[in-house]
């Protein structure tokens, strides 16, 4: 059924009685064209641009647990286009455009919400570091103001501007930044891919990846062998562990990123704010919570739950920005695994391996690019060739050296 | 004016005593103290309740019934609980910058004075605007806003977000920074004992008596858990005074801390917890000097949990009516606040202990009119107070809705035979069996598991080191609280290497806890609530099965269901009940959400500590901090250091012509310039040369004694990290330095060479960045200066003491300092380290001996104006995106050796001919100014991705051009000298052409710092 004002009404008057599964529950064929690995986002999507962009429809999505169960569900959910090398910049904007039309493509409400990023500066290095950002994204055509400290009180008054130890100087905002509703995301690739005949197969585990003569011939699965034309991994959080059944060992190391919620509260504040001092970025969701969160915590894990002394320094960096903040109560903390790449920006790519594809790589960048990174991977996969895309975002970028540092900290994962 | 207050006014009106002007106080009993009348406010309303109330049992006692609104129906609410698990009852706590919203009027201790509001409703509780959602509450089933708001796309975020946004929220955040402080502690004990009723007393006693340090963290402000709520007794003695025996022995024992007000909020990895003590939440304000909270970080070798168990509610309609609530919050009302929740009691059960309701009910002086238990048969002598008491019995019966105007007037009871009928009561006990609280245990990703003899889960793999004990492990009998508990305390202790004596039985009053769980009653006409907070009533939940989100996460997810503030405390086991019906599955099938901490909401502020303001990180002072501070200096941060930017002088009214003065003085007299900030490593041992040749990509081995060389320090990726000098000595001793930036980062690069890379190696290394004031003295004048302080024996000609000289000299009669003839300005230019302790002495001495010759003080911003008019890169161009070659400094590196770095920055990419490579730039026009951040682009080109060639890294006004001079990146810009492109600025409306140069604008060869 088609989702509308009209049909929410009509259900209203029935007692909701004929919705029906947002997405069918199918269980697995003998074979497939495409098999997605992952039933996160970035799978969902890819499958969702398999059917609609290049009418490859004969898909299976394989997820571990249940759709939507991983970095999906666990993050911000903040969307930007504001980067700064050109391996990066025309992806995520990209990605910000499939963001704007989002919800009219799927026909779901993912509360994409334009409300503004705005990153703090503190320092005149900082500033000038966000003007070239900034000036490298107008050339772009990407949205992009330099504002002064006025400007910055102007929007969040509330934050320490009098007695800080770092002093707002002002920030970069991208007014077409926001925030979207995760777990909508998901749900609604998921419908939208199922409704064009991909297979959403939940509680099905990869276990192994088959090849003959050099080529995949398909996965064997906690319920049994599928055979696939081609494979594709969108696993972040496990790519290294997936990577490994092939024999292949990832510039990917794991890291637990911890993100927070506050209890729910009225209205107050309606843009994305990052701190430029500290590591911590805020922002408010559209059911009251403060979403919130900081550094990774540093060492490689597994374990999707982070530690007490990273959970100390993101509330440090959120007192120090907005000491208002001090009676409010933190609801949850929970973690996520991140794959961190060597230059903190992912990989879309094929592998070594043919009818082998690989997505990963997303370090704690990977929920903005969502739908570009499933248009990506389905163009790559369709094609046997990369986008212009993400035609930077190559497994042998290490190799060559054409990598794509954002922070300028070279190949030490936990500090990308 | 509210009824409410019509009420208790009227109550109060011919009130001469305390006790008299709370209508529903007890004439007697419960653990508060009548004689000491607290008067605060609720919505503006003034009540009066006693020592020991919460806001909750006050409110009650007043005859307050109707305390908050729901999220999304707005729906009247009540008090359901009488702890942490409340779902209901969040008021906003105090005024202006102490306003706390979402606070549960159940934990709340209440205080003279104390003010308090409801949220979430407006213009007032009773008659709430947005009450008129409920009546469009079939459109408002879970998840309906993913299917509508999305025409058209704009209208999100103008008219749709907004209203939403608007309507929901619950309680309101103070508008000003927050007033108190918070206290960080770190304890470490040998038994860490995780709540304080029976179990945990029991616990921390055996193990305390064996000598073990133990921690006892409880919620309450008195420990005693369900033995304060019910009326027991334990041996000879009644439980409240057992638990009160056992907390004086458990004071006077010297290695067991007591922490009430304490919750503990999280487990950790290795054996460590988190615990949030609420040191002056029970008064208005803080004491001086005392914090509000204190968080504390807990090292613990054995845990024992003894966090107790939730009561579980029936779901049924109508069953978030004021006045319905948990048995167990109705009996501790009564036995421990000595409150009635109201005249006629009702109580629906499926447990034992429901029961129990009604001999506590009738002692207090109430009626109780039925007792509603599903079971068919129940054990005989369960039912004699009931019988005693008149109530009806209903075996086999259901209660399936309410009515009431908010408050609940009546019930409806259904018979199994189907028959309805009406019973008038006005409050009704829900006892539908109890959850451990298995959320601690789970925080380390451990799962519970299902225990089918309670029908709920109990923990499963606990946490290393940690057992649990009692309710929290699924033991309801007091007598087994208490004696797994002792048994748990002492094996803890003995754990930790100390003889614990196992003590004998406890004995208890007759207790039983058989229980049959109901997970929905039978279909009524209202809305029958699982989540009360969020509003997820059980057809939501048939709603997300019929629409595929059964999966324990998506139903949770798509309904909200345990996503409130109490994060579903009451209603999860219910969920799951419903779910497990909805798909034939067994409920442990459908499994359990994942237990995040903290367990209940916790203060920002608290985690925080002192970490705000002025004091969110350390700050560095420089050792010339004092004079400058004195002298009007203007300082800017650098990462936790201050360092002076400029120097004003009287008469200077603009930054710019503070620095050019700075600058015109350095470069024709002489400067002194703090740089004590740099990062300086001594480096000692046989192999230290070796080590600095492998870290360092330029050559060393053939470094003299005696001399400084520019080091170029490359990452392993093959980029540069760092650039600073490494001067020899002696044979085996070096001193590096780095840039303030990366001095730590530096530092920690050597070690990891050392330890990772070439452990073979002899050579020790420490950083003595702090122990050494080290200044730039820089001009014509500087050697004359510097002759001035340095004692007499050292010779600092230019014959002896040539450019990159380096010695170990004395200075002031005496003092150990080391000189060394480095510049950055490209002046005659040395710069001067002493121990630290005489930095400012050593800074006096210098701006004295060169007062003759005209010396100025000058901050980072000449420095930065004299090292671009040389053209040396700094932070800006050593960014970690750069290669030496990029920087110009290729030509640098060592052709015959090996270093970190050398392999990779042959790749490719790093090679690429047309990779930006650092320019100089000048505005065409000299009044034309630029800035740093600008990219450049052709001058008659159109701006697009395909137009940016580079950037422009920093910017300064050359007071020896007397015009803007830049350093910037450039493609292909060695060869593009003399071309002009322009310097593009959207983001601050700039764009100016300036000419590409050498970047180099002052000395190009280099003459005047040799002479």
């Amino acid at each position: 059924m088609r989702y509308s004002l009209l049909s929410v009404l009509q259900q209203a008057f029935k007692g909701q009685r004929d919705w029906t599964p947002q997405w069918r529950d199918a269980a697995p064929k003998a074979s497939y064209d495409v098999i997605i690995v992952g039933g996160g986002g970035h799978g969902l999507a890819t499958a969702y641009y398999l059917a609609e962009q290049h009418g490859i429809r004969n898909v299976a999505v394989l997820e571990r647990s249940h759709v939507g169960s991983g970095n999906i569900g666990r993050n911000t959910t903040i969307v930007r286009s504001n980067y700064l090398l050109p391996g990066n910049v025309p992806f995520y904007e990209k990605s910000m455009q499939l963001w704007e039309r989002l919800e009219q493509d799927i026909n779901y409400n993912a509360m994409v919400s334009q409300r503004g990023v705005l990153n703090l500066y503190h320092t005149d290095g900082q500033r000038d570091a966000y003007a070239r950002r900034g000036n490298g994204m107008r050339i772009n055509g990407i949205d992009a103001e330099l504002l002064d400290q006025d400007q910055v009180r102007a929007m969040v008054p509330f934050l320490d501007f009098d007695n800080a130890r770092f002093p707002i100087q002002g920030g970069l905002l991208q007014r077409r930044g926001g925030t979207v509703r995760h777990d909508a995301v998901a749900w609604g690739y998921a419908r939208a891919a199922s409704d064009r005949g991909v297979d959403i197969i939940q509680n099905c585990a990869v276990t192994g990846i088959r090849r003959e003569n050099g080529r995949v011939v398909g996965v064997d699965t906690t319920r049994g062998y599928i055979g696939a034309k081609k494979v594709g991994l969108a696993v972040a959080g496990a790519s290294s562990q997936l990577a490994a059944m092939v024999d292949m060992r990832l510039p990917i190391e794991s890291h637990v990123l911890t993100a927070f919620v506050s209890e729910g509260l009225k209205p107050l504040i309606d843009t994305v704010v990052t701190f430029g001092a500290g590591h911590f970025y805020v922002s408010q969701s559209d059911k009251g919570g403060l979403v919130f969160g900081g550094d990774i915590d540093g060492y490689n894990s597994y374990a999707s739950r982070g530690n007490l002394a990273t959970i100390e320094d993101v509330m440090e960096g959120g007192m120090a920005l907005w000491p208002g903040l001090g009676r409010l109560r933190v609801l949850r903390h929970w973690g996520g695994v991140m794959d961190m790449s060597m230059d903190g920006s992912p990989i879309i790519d094929k592998t070594h391996i043919e009818g082998l594809y690989l997505n990963a790589g997303w370090c704690y960048g990977g929920f903005k690019a969502t739908p570009a990174s499933g248009f990506c991977f389905a163009h790559t996969i369709a094609n046997d060739a990369p986008h212009a895309l993400n035609a930077a975002f190559r497994l042998d970028r290490f190799a060559t050296g054409a990598v794509i540092d954002e922070k300028g900290v070279g190949a030490q994962p936990n500090l990308h | 004016m509210s009824l409410a207050l019509d009420r208790a006014t009227s109550a109060a009106a011919p009130a001469t005593s305390p006790a008299t002007l709370q209508p529903f106080r007890t004439a007697a009993g419960g653990l508060i103290d009548r004689s000491q009348p607290l008067p605060f406010t609720f919505d503006g309303h003034a009540y009066t309740g006693v020592a020991g109330d919460t806001l909750a049992s006050a409110l009650l006692a007043n005859g307050v019934r109707l305390v908050g609104r729901s999220f999304k129906y707005h729906r009247p609410r009540g008090i359901l609980s009488a702890g942490s698990e409340e779902p209901n009852a969040l008021v906003e706590l105090r005024t202006g910058a102490r306003r706390e919203p979402n606070t549960r009027a159940t934990v709340a201790e209440l205080y003279e004075g104390l003010e308090t509001a409801s949220q979430n409703r407006w213009p007032s509780l009773r008659y709430d605007a947005l009450s008129i959602n409920a009546l469009a509450a079939p459109v408002f089933a879970a998840g309906f806003y993913y299917k509508t708001f999305m025409w058209p796309a704009s209208f999100w975020e103008k008219l749709y977000e907004p209203l939403i946004r608007r309507a929901a929220g619950l309680g309101r955040a103070a508008e000003a920074p927050d007033p108190d402080h918070y206290d960080r502690m770190h304890a470490h004990c040998d038994v860490l004992v995780i709540g304080g009723g029976p179990a945990g007393l029991a616990a921390a006693l055996a193990a305390g008596r064996a000598g073990a340090r133990v921690i006892l963290v409880d919620e309450e402000a008195t420990p005693g858990g369900r033995l304060l709520a019910e009326r027991r007794t334990i041996g000879a003695l009644a439980g409240t005074t057992w638990a009160g025996d056992a907390i004086g022995e458990l004071r006077a024992m010297p290695d067991v801390r007591i922490l009430s007000r304490t919750t503990l909020f999280g487990v950790y990895d290795h054996g460590q917890y988190g615990a949030i003590e609420r040191v002056s939440d029970h008064v208005a304000v803080p004491e001086e000097h005392a914090p509000r909270q204190r968080y504390w970080r807990i090292a613990a070798k054995r845990a024992i949990l003894a966090a107790g168990a939730i009561e579980r509610p029936h779901v049924f309609g109508g069953n978030d009516r004021p006045g319905v609530m948990l048995a167990g919050a109705v009996r501790a009302y009564i036995n421990k606040y000595g409150v009635l929740p109201g005249r006629e009691f009702a109580v629906f059960t499926t447990s034992d202990d429901g029961w129990r309701t009604v001999a506590d009910a009738v002692a207090a002086g109430a009626r109780v009119v039925a007792v509603i238990d599903s079971r068919f048969e129940v054990r005989a002598g369960l039912t004699q107070a009931a019988v005693a008491a008149g109530a009806r019995i209903m075996l086999g019966a259901q209660v399936i809705d309410t009515a009431g105007r908010p408050e609940l007037a009546a019930i409806t009871v259904m018979s199994d035979a189907g028959r309805t009928e009406t019973i008038r009561c006005d409050c009704l006990a829900m006892a539908n069996g109890w959850n451990p609280i298995v959320h601690l245990d789970s925080h380390l990703s451990r799962k519970p598991v299902w225990d089918a003899r309670i029908s709920a889960f109990v923990p499963g793999g606990l946490p290393g080191g940690m057992t649990a004990v009692g309710a929290a492990k699924g033991q309801f009998l007091l007598s087994d609280c208490l004696d797994g508990g002792a048994r748990a305390g002492a094996a803890a202790a003995a754990d930790c290497g100390f003889a614990a004596v196992s003590p004998p039985p406890y004995t208890t009053d007759p207790e039983s806890d058989a229980h049959e769980p109901l997970w929905r009653a039978r279909a009524g006409r209202g809305k029958a609530f699982v989540d009360f907070q969020n509003d997820v009533a059980a057809t939501d939940i048939e709603l997300a099965h019929r629409e595929g989100f059964r999966a324990v996460e998506h139903l949770k997810r798509y309904t909200t269901l345990g996503m409130a503030t109490d994060q579903g405390k009451t209603s999860n086991m219910a969920g799951l009940g419903i779910m497990a019906e909805l798909t034939g599955q067994p409920l442990p099938q459908v499994g359990t959400t994942v237990f995040r901490p903290p367990f209940t909401p916790v203060a920002i502020g608290a985690l925080a500590g002192h970490h705000r303001g002025q004091d969110f990180r350390a700050t560095r002072h420089t050792p010339s901090h004092g004079w400058a501070e004195a002298n009007g200096a203007v300082f800017v941060t650098s990462g936790q250091w201050l360092r002076a930017a400029y120097f004003p002088q009287t008469g200077e009214t603009d930054w710019l012509e503070t620095v050019r003065r700075e600058v015109s003085t350095v470069r024709s007299a002489v400067g002194i310039c703090d740089v004590s900030t740099f990062g300086k490593i001594d480096i000692q041992g046989r192999d230290a040369i070796k080590l600095i040749d492998k870290v360092c990509a330029n050559a060393f081995a053939s470094l003299p004694v005696g001399k400084a060389r520019y080091a170029i320090v490359l990452r392993e990726d093959g980029f540069v990290m760092d650039d600073g000098t490494v001067t020899r000595l002696g044979d085996t001793h070096f001193v590096m330095t780095a840039s303030t930036a990366n001095a730590a980062r530096v530092m920690q690069h050597l070690e990891y060479a050392h330890q990772w890379l070439y452990p073979h190696l002899d050579v020790q290394m420490t950083s003595v960045s702090e122990q050494w004031a080290q200044f730039a003295i820089a001009g014509p004048h500087a050697r004359d200066t510097l002759r001035r302080i340095i004692d007499p024996a050292v010779d600092i000609s230019n014959e002896a003491f040539p450019f990159l000289a380096a010695a170990a000299i004395t200075v002031g009669g005496g003092i150990a300092a080391r000189l060394f003839r480095i510049s950055f300005s490209g002046e005659l230019a040395y710069e001067l380290a002493v121990p630290a302790g005489y930095g400012d002495a050593a800074w006096r001495a210098i701006l004295n001996a060169g007062a003759s010759y005209g010396i100025t003080p000058y901050g980072t911003e000449a420095l930065s104006v004299m090292r671009i008019e040389k053209g040396h890169v700094a932070t800006a161009e050593i960014n970690g995106q750069t290669t030496a070659r990029d920087l110009g400094l290729g030509g640098m590196m060592a052709k015959k050796k090996d270093f970190i770095g050398r392999l990779m920055k042959e790749r490719p990419a790093l090679i690429e001919p047309e990779r930006p490579i650092v320019v100089g730039v000048r505005p065409v026009d000299p009044n034309d100014r630029i800035r740093a951040g600008s990219h450049f682009i052709g001058v008659d080109v159109t701006p697009g991705p395909e137009a940016d060639e580079g950037y422009l890294t920093s910017v300064a006004f050359s007071p020896v051009l007397g015009q803007w001079i830049g350093i910037g990146l450039l493609k292909n810009g060695a060869q593009r000298h003399g071309e002009r492109v322009r310097a593009y600025d959207p983001v601050r409306n700039g764009d100016v052409v300036v000419e590409i140069c050498a970047p180099c604008f002052v000395d190009p060869k280099e003459e005047k710092l040799r002479v």
